[in-house]
């Protein structure tokens, strides 16, 4: 009995990185390295002759500029199966799926694949802005791994799918992006294979576009046919899977029913101390000159808390510094429920006028601080995301998963009925009742 | 039953693997096509260029070897003599300089979709053919020309070698071919080919018998000389279409081991930087 079509066993991936990794290996790194290997080979040698055996396996197991991306992963996916991936940024997800998609090779462990293996991991792969809407459908079929006759059976079907019709032979770099971006998803949508592998496509499109594809994927996934879906999209997540792995700092860190694990996912890593602070070596250098220090949620006496009271203001505030000064810089935050769904988004100069004032932010310490007004939010436990971009011209800092806090609901409209309230605000509303 | 891949690391050598170049064919087919279909979009002259490439280059070199230097071309006009000699020659350099930046420049795909990556030099290298199609048309009319031109002193002749041209085209692919690899794959970790190989052309060009005629070198040297694959693809080429010298048998034996050693030699490395490419490219 083989019902097994994905089996991972114990798979890592390091990957190197050197103390500049903005230059590539020249020929003279190599030189100077292929010296000391020479010297580490005669070093070997004489340890060898001396009698050691317990030599070292992995490639260069003393360097410290080794990063683990992956670490002993092993699972398995049975055929048919919609299994969910979720973890934060830099936790392995994409290492993984490049890992099964076979762009890249692990460094130690092995996997089998049980058939054909489709992925989209970005799609409009090998798209050119010169040919047209017509030829990119072959190309990216093509590289894709589509036949020649298999694309041509699905023409119609890829075209009719991406709703660009009239512009099928207008080069594509004329398409507006939502139409470059439908397009190419329609070719990846028809590939058909045995095991498809979802990277965050759907984080990008309208939100008509956005179901489209979620409802491909269902389809695909009705037709027995065994999904993976990485997503940051937790209600996506719940919708499309029953099973979901979460994956931290490169393990495989639980494993369960859907709701349990976004459960986890969601809960897991925070403190509860209503306060987040980042040290410089978690804020990825390419945030630079943005440098966030702190984030929390405080109640109206200044306090920092971890539960909030829902019946009174709370202020929320982001501590950074700027090494540079940033033109056109938005600080901001997202709130979200623990099922990963968006409440609203804020920015620091969403005011016309404060955004005049701050056009330029000089190098400094700041906080950007802000109130939700009491009588908001129903009881429950909520995320905050942090954004720092300027818009259009490059996201800074991005953290979708920076603090979690409670709030408690005693003393707020209609609690006086013991029920859960169903959605994530639990406004006080002046009612009026007339009699006619 | 579907097949299973299995995906661990590979050590050592690698296997060739070629039949996945195979079921891959479709996909050199349309790299092929998109190349070329991209190459002269927004250019003036378009598709002419094809012909006016290698053309200028003749009448440059005509000028120059042929009339200053007034260099040896065995009894041929000049200008058929060098453009005969033109024609693979464009093919093998325009594929070491477009092959040699052909993965780096394909990096997104690279990066994101698993494909035979020995399909891209491959797609790079075919691409070349349609040039030289479009330039043996162009070489046939200097023929024709000269053929029929009054005092040029040349006849052309229908010999049973002519019948041998598609091999010396497929020794030039296998060259072509055999340093592309190399050349690609090391271009993918050192940076320094793609700085090297305008000089690495053109130190090549004049160690290859195109402005001049390999009878210049003399005979004691000639084993060493044919050590350059392309000597021996150019005096093919002349050998089977002007029916100069003799047959060049040594020079085409020593060519001939070269270039299918730097080929096998190419896969294999090839294969072997392979698994590293998505992650240093």
């Amino acid at each position: 009995m083989d019902d097994i079509a994905i089996r991972v066993e114990n798979i890592s991936k390091s990957y190197r990185i050197g103390t500049a990794p903005e230059r590539y290996r020249t020929l003279r790194d190599s030189i100077t390295n292929a010296g000391r290997h020479i010297l580490a080979a005669r070093h070997l040698a004489a340890r060898l002759s001396a009698g050691r055996s317990d030599l070292a396996r992995s490639p260069d197991p003393s360097s410290h500029s080794t990063i683990w991306a992956l670490k002993d992963v092993s699972f398995d996916v049975r055929r048919g199966q919609v299994l969910g991936i979720v973890g934060r940024n830099g936790a392995g997800k994409s290492t993984l799926l490049k890992i099964l998609s076979r762009v890249t090779e692990p460094s130690t462990g092995q996997a089998e694949i049980h058939g054909r293996v489709g992925s989209l991991l970005e799609v409009g792969t090998g798209f050119h802005p010169e040919l047209t809407g017509r030829e990119n459908i072959y190309l990216n079929g093509a590289i894709l791994g589509m036949k020649r006759v298999e694309i041509e059976r699905k023409f119609d079907e890829i075209v009719e799918f991406s709703e660009v019709g009239q512009f099928i032979d207008t080069p594509v770099k004329r398409y507006s992006s939502g139409m470059y971006l439908r397009l190419a998803f329609a070719v990846a949508a028809h590939l058909e294979p045995e095991i498809l592998v979802v990277d965050e496509v759907l984080a990008v499109g309208d939100a008509e576009f956005q179901r489209k594809c979620l409802g491909k994927m269902s389809d695909v996934a009705q037709a027995g046919r065994t999904v993976l879906f990485v997503s940051h999209n937790m209600s996506a997540i719940l919708r499309l899977t029953e099973e979901t792995l979460v994956l931290e700092k490169g393990r495989l860190a639980y494993r369960a029913a859907t709701p349990e694990a976004v459960d986890y996912y969601m809960a897991a890593g925070f403190s509860d101390a209503g306060e987040r602070l980042w040290q410089a070596s978690e804020v990825p250098a390419d945030a630079a000159p943005f440098q966030p220090l702190a984030l929390r949620v405080r109640d109206p006496k200044g306090r920092v808390v971890d539960t909030a009271r829902s019946t009174e203001p709370l202020s929320i505030e982001v501590e950074y510094r700027l090494d540079q000064p940033i033109t056109g810089l938005r600080v901001g935050i997202y709130l979200l429920t623990m099922r990963g769904e968006y409440v609203f988004t804020s920015f620091d100069t969403d005011d016309p006028g404060k955004f005049e004032q701050h056009s330029t932010r000089p190098a400094g310490h700041y906080v950007s601080r802000c109130t939700l007004p009491a009588n908001w939010l129903n009881e429950g436990r909520y995320v905050l995301a942090v954004n720092a971009s300027a818009f259009h011209v490059k996201r800074y800092f991005w953290d979708d998963h920076a603090l979690a806090f409670n709030v408690d609901a005693t003393g707020a409209p209609g609690k006086h009925w013991p029920e859960p309230r169903l959605g994530p605000v639990r406004p006080a509303l002046d009612w009026m009742i007339e009699t006619l | 039953m579907d097949s299973i891949i299995f995906l661990r690391p590979t050590r050592g050598l690698a296997a060739l693997n070629l039949r996945d170049l195979w079921v891959y064919r479709e996909l050199v087919y349309f790299l092929m096509w998109r190349d070329l279909k991209v190459r002269y979009k927004q250019t003036l002259l378009g598709a002419s260029w094809a012909i006016l490439q290698p053309v200028v280059q003749m009448v440059i070199f005509t000028l120059l070897f042929g009339g200053v230097a007034n260099l040896s071309s065995e009894g041929v006009p000049y200008p058929v003599f060098n453009f005969t000699a033109l024609l693979p020659w464009g093919l093998f350099s325009k594929a070491l300089s477009d092959a040699g930046r052909a993965l780096v420049n394909n990096r997104n795909m690279i990066t994101k979709v698993y494909f035979p990556r020995l399909v891209i030099p491959v797609s790079s290298v075919l691409a070349g053919l349609v040039d030289f199609a479009i330039a043996f048309g162009v070489l046939v009319l200097i023929i024709i020309y000269y053929h029929f031109a009054p005092g040029a002193n040349f006849d052309f002749h229908f010999t049973p070698a002519l019948l041998t041209l598609p091999l010396f085209l497929i020794l030039a692919l296998v060259s072509a071919l055999g340093f592309s690899l190399w050349l690609s794959a090391m271009n993918v970790i050192y940076r320094d080919v793609g700085h090297v190989l305008p000089f690495l052309t053109q130190i090549w060009f004049f160690i290859t018998p195109i402005v001049y005629s390999s009878s210049e070198i003399s005979s004691k040297w000639q084993w060493l000389y044919a050590l350059n694959p392309m000597t021996g693809v150019i005096e093919g080429f002349r050998w089977a279409i002007l029916g100069t010298q003799s047959t060049p048998a040594l020079l085409l034996i020593i060519s001939t081991l070269v270039a299918v050693v730097v080929l096998i030699s190419g896969l294999f490395y090839f294969r072997r930087m392979e698994r590293s490419f998505a992650d240093e490219i």
